[in-house]
């Protein structure tokens, strides 16, 4: 055990950016049972039996704690619990419920131990077991790792099953009817003779009795909902402009704000001057705030016009002012001193260089910024007895934190009421605005006041994706794949993060490599470190995190030497494959697109498989060379969640993976002059629009053990499998993204 | 000055060069028109003006008197669904949803111009609405069963 324990100590880091440190953790500790948060505001007559799942003689309402940025975890949640409280949809409310250490985020913690997601030996196990039990007992309650279905699938099917079986036995003290005789049916307990009494006639009888905790979840033979296509419980909403986000509510009293901050990110304001903004119809007040200036008016237009007439002498950036100088900090992290981990050395990596003719290249992935399309947002109350909050976000023990330090209350004061997100993509994992908004509204107590970025500030204030280069050497042997040594240099974004939430951050940073290392291919000689560059421009967790730059760098090389070898891409690949799941997903993939049947003139195929977040995923991409540039026509994915909870909204983030990992890899960076993102809106920062989005073809399977989630796994192969079938149609090696830079799309 | 939204004369007291869009949210609480880039890049903040779709964050306030402004709200309700909003539920296209209204508002102006539009006539009509979830391939999907719906009818 010392060895996991030391492991376990070391990958701490991967969480504890959004902890503050201190905590013992005794087995006491990690068993004892966690309050129900619901208990605390419950009113005569209302029972509940767990953190999930409340009913009263009107209404049953299912807590979904994860977040909802648009992967549809609201509906994914609310089925987990339904299905086992026999409930079908239409029949209960949902709530993002209160911030509560109930809500702690287990599968986390499996993500962040150090071992490949293939392995599910002892030593693996026992370690994210252990990891599990800190994160419950620090509580944090977090969105975001495409952990919301490995976190919720049991523990909401259990709270759903303590539901079934404590309002059976209401039932059965109300009746008298011996609990082995009832069943559930449609939000009822049916009686022997037929009769039905609904759980909300039940709800005063079982807000007496101790929940039911000895349950039996359902065999998934017996699954309603899961594994079934949904109707997402918001589409109604979603579809006629009545679903109301962060950034549509009022409240009564409330004023507008809007900000800037320093475009140098993290630097100081040195003067401003007011005088015009102040004149302004409808300016409320100006203030300063940490790093910038506020405006408060009647209206958000008038405030964000307020708050660009004021002239601000902004401060130095604390990193380069130039993107040639960003770059050199990356290009010179690969000595010795700068190796985070050797995460792969398998085989005799120098033997099998030195025995062959070595191919050698370079990858960059740039900056890029989130930009959801709803700007950041938030209205918060501040008085002296408490703070009030609506946002939509990530972390709603991190917001509390970001509120608490500026106004000085407890966080059990804050109330946060999560909403419904305009989308992340890990955007709204920082609490920036919120800290701005608290700082507003702290120096306005009394008064309701939302804030509204501008698109421009949201662009000019986004923590990025972290920029990597990577180097590759390598050899192949008899028309095979021989030797791979690799290296990739990444700022580490969890130091980024933690600088930010006053965390440090220990140890190697597992970001920097996955996508790369944890690959479970059999390469006879493969070596695999990353170097951790020097913090430069902060930067956050974006979409599936290191892996779209690491994933980009180890596929598109194991592509070259496939192509030196001789070799088939997939036949090659799926030869290489040590993992049963991701062989069968590349064969999968082969199968849907008819890989080596015949393609029209200038037209290629690529493929590149990725494991990212446990999820093997493989993509095919189908280009056609025309005459005026590069038309991507059709792509094709297998990926294997373990258990696919509702197939249409699998293929719905599956097919936004694939155009986020594309649109990006296509045409978006962020790139630094006189230290300001020279990108101030889309138009210089697009992503994927409607006439370059291919036909995308979705399977997910279900060969894995452990149930996954399919928010993030998708983007990381698209980018390599379009630079792989850019290359087959045309001869062209694309080894940086943006891709624009050096070949043109139709 | 006076409005017309949603078939309803609205009295507002802005500047003749508020952004529509900022009329219809801030100042008479029609929140389903959203703001995303304030300069015509993202397409979410589209609304009719006397039938056509335009980006409301470019239409002056002054430049909106004496028009007939028509918002998602206008278009159809929850009981009440639009053939493009049955569409859009149908094939679930949302996912975050934050485009959908101006994407949704956009297609009703194609379908008033192409009653049976290409992928092409899709292509062109609707890359201005940025999706940064990526439900393109659900909204062509959608707009074609709209098209198929509203020629039967």
């Amino acid at each position: 055990m010392g060895r996991a324990r030391t492991i376990a100590r070391r990958s701490f880091l991967i969480s504890s950016a959004a902890i503050v440190g201190g905590v013992a953790f005794g087995t006491y500790l990690i068993k004892r049972p966690i309050d129900n948060p619901l208990l605390a505001d419950l009113t005569d007559g209302e029972a509940t039996f767990n953190a999930w799942v409340k009913i009263d003689a009107d209404t049953i309402t299912l807590i979904g704690p994860h977040a909802d940025k648009g992967q549809g975890v609201v509906s994914s949640q609310a089925a987990l619990i339904a299905d086992e409280m026999d409930l079908d949809f239409g029949q209960f409310e949902t709530s993002f419920g209160l911030p509560s250490n109930a809500y702690w985020n287990t599968a986390f913690a499996e993500e962040g131990a150090p071992f490949m997601a293939t392995d599910e030996g002892f030593v693996a196990e026992t370690v994210r077991s252990a990891l599990g039990g800190i994160l419950k007992v620090v509580g944090m309650q977090a969105t975001g790792g495409s952990t919301s279905m490995a976190d919720s699938f049991d523990k909401l099917r259990h709270a759903g099953a303590v539901a079934r079986e404590t309002l059976k036995l209401a039932a059965s003290k109300q009746t008298g009817v011996p609990v082995a005789q009832l069943k559930t049916k449609s939000g009822a307990v049916i009686l022997p003779d037929g009769t039905s009494i609904s759980y909300q006639s039940l709800a005063a009888v079982a807000a007496t009795i101790d929940p039911v905790q000895d349950v039996t979840l359902r065999e998934p033979s017996e699954w309603r909902l899961i594994g079934k296509p949904m109707m997402r419980l918001d589409i109604v909403g979603k579809s006629t402009g009545t679903l109301p986000y962060g950034i549509d509510l009022t409240v009564d009293g409330m004023v507008h704000a809007s900000v800037r901050t320093n475009p140098r990110k993290g630097g100081m304001v040195i003067s401003f001057d007011a005088s015009v903004a102040k004149s302004m119809r409808g300016v409320l007040n100006v203030l300063e705030i940490d790093g910038g200036v506020a405006v408060v008016a009647d209206n958000t237009w008038r405030a964000i016009q307020a708050v660009n007439a004021i002239d601000v002498e902004w401060g130095e950036a604390p990193y380069p002012d130039e993107m040639d100088a960003h770059w050199q900090v990356l290009t010179d992290t690969f000595t010795p001193d700068r190796l985070d981990r050797k995460w792969r050395d398998d085989g005799d990596v120098d033997a099998g260089l030195a025995a062959g003719s070595v191919i050698e290249a370079e990858y960059l992935s740039p900056y890029v910024a989130h930009a959801p399309l709803e700007p950041l947002n938030a209205i918060i109350t501040v008085t002296d007895a408490r703070v009030v909050v609506w946002s939509g976000h990530q972390g709603p023990g991190q917001v509390q934190n970001a509120i608490a330090k500026v106004t000085g209350h407890d966080t059990d004061q804050i109330a946060f009421h999560n909403q419904y997100m305009g989308g992340s993509f890990g955007h709204r994992i920082e609490t920036k605005h919120i800290q701005h908004a608290a700082e507003i509204a702290n120096q306005m107590r009394g008064t309701p006041v939302k804030l509204t970025y501008s698109r421009e500030e949201d662009f000019a204030q986004d923590f990025t994706r972290q920029p990597a280069i990577g180097r590759a050497k390598g050899t192949v042997a008899n028309g095979q794949v021989d030797t791979i040594d690799m290296s990739i240099a990444m700022p580490s974004v969890l130091a980024s993060q933690g600088g930010r939430a006053g965390v440090p951050v220990p140890g190697p940073d597992a970001s920097i490599a996955t996508g790369a290392w944890n690959n479970p291919y059999a390469i006879p000689n493969f070596r695999m470190q990353a170097f951790r560059a020097p913090e430069l421009a902060p930067t956050s967790s974006w979409r599936a995190v290191g892996a779209t730059g690491a994933g980009f760098i180890f596929d598109s090389f194991l592509d070259e030497l496939i192509h030196h070898a001789g070799a088939d891409p997939m036949a090659e690949r799926i030869r290489l494959m040590d993992h049963d799941a991701s062989r069968i997903v590349l064969e999968t993939v082969a199968k849907m697109s008819s890989w080596g049947g015949e393609l029209k003139p200038n037209q290629g195929r690529g493929v590149a498989f990725v494991e990212s977040f446990g999820v093997p995923v493989a993509e095919v991409v189908e280009v056609t060379a025309t005459d005026r540039g590069i038309r991507i026509d059709k792509v094709w994915v297998a990926c294997d969640v373990g258990t696919v909870v509702d197939p249409i909204n699998l293929e719905n983030n599956v097919q936004g993976g694939v155009i986020w990992g594309l649109g990006h890899a296509i045409n978006a960076e962020i790139t630094y002059s006189e230290g300001m993102a020279e990108q101030t809106n889309y138009h210089a920062h697009e992503g994927m629009r409607m006439f370059q989005c291919p036909e995308i073809f979705v399977r997910g399977l279900e060969n894995g053990h452990k149930v996954r989630g399919i928010g993030e796994p998708p983007v990381p192969p698209a980018a390599p499998a379009l630079a792989n079938a850019i290359f087959a149609a045309t001869g062209q090696r694309l080894r940086e993204m943006p891709f624009n830079k050096f070949i043109d799309f139709v | 000055m006076q409005i017309t939204v949603n078939g309803e004369l609205r009295n507002v007291d802005v500047e003749d060069n508020m952004p529509l869009l900022w009329v219809l949210r801030d100042e008479l609480g029609i929140m389903g028109v959203k703001y995303g880039c304030g300069i015509a890049q993202c397409g979410a903040c589209t609304v009719h003006m006397d039938g056509v779709a335009v980006r409301s964050c470019q239409v002056a306030a002054a430049t909106a008197v004496g028009t007939e402004i028509k918002t998602i709200e206008g278009l159809g309700t929850p009981d009440n669904m639009h053939a493009l909003q049955q569409a859009w539920t149908e094939h679930q296209v949302a996912q975050c949803g934050y485009c959908q209204s101006g994407q949704i508002m956009q297609a009703a102006t194609l379908l008033e111009m192409k009653p049976e539009p290409s992928d092409d006539d899709i292509d062109a009509a609707m890359s201005g609405n940025l999706c940064r979830c990526g439900t393109y391939p659900r909204i062509r999907a959608a707009i074609k069963t709209a098209a198929t719906k509203m020629q039967e009818a």
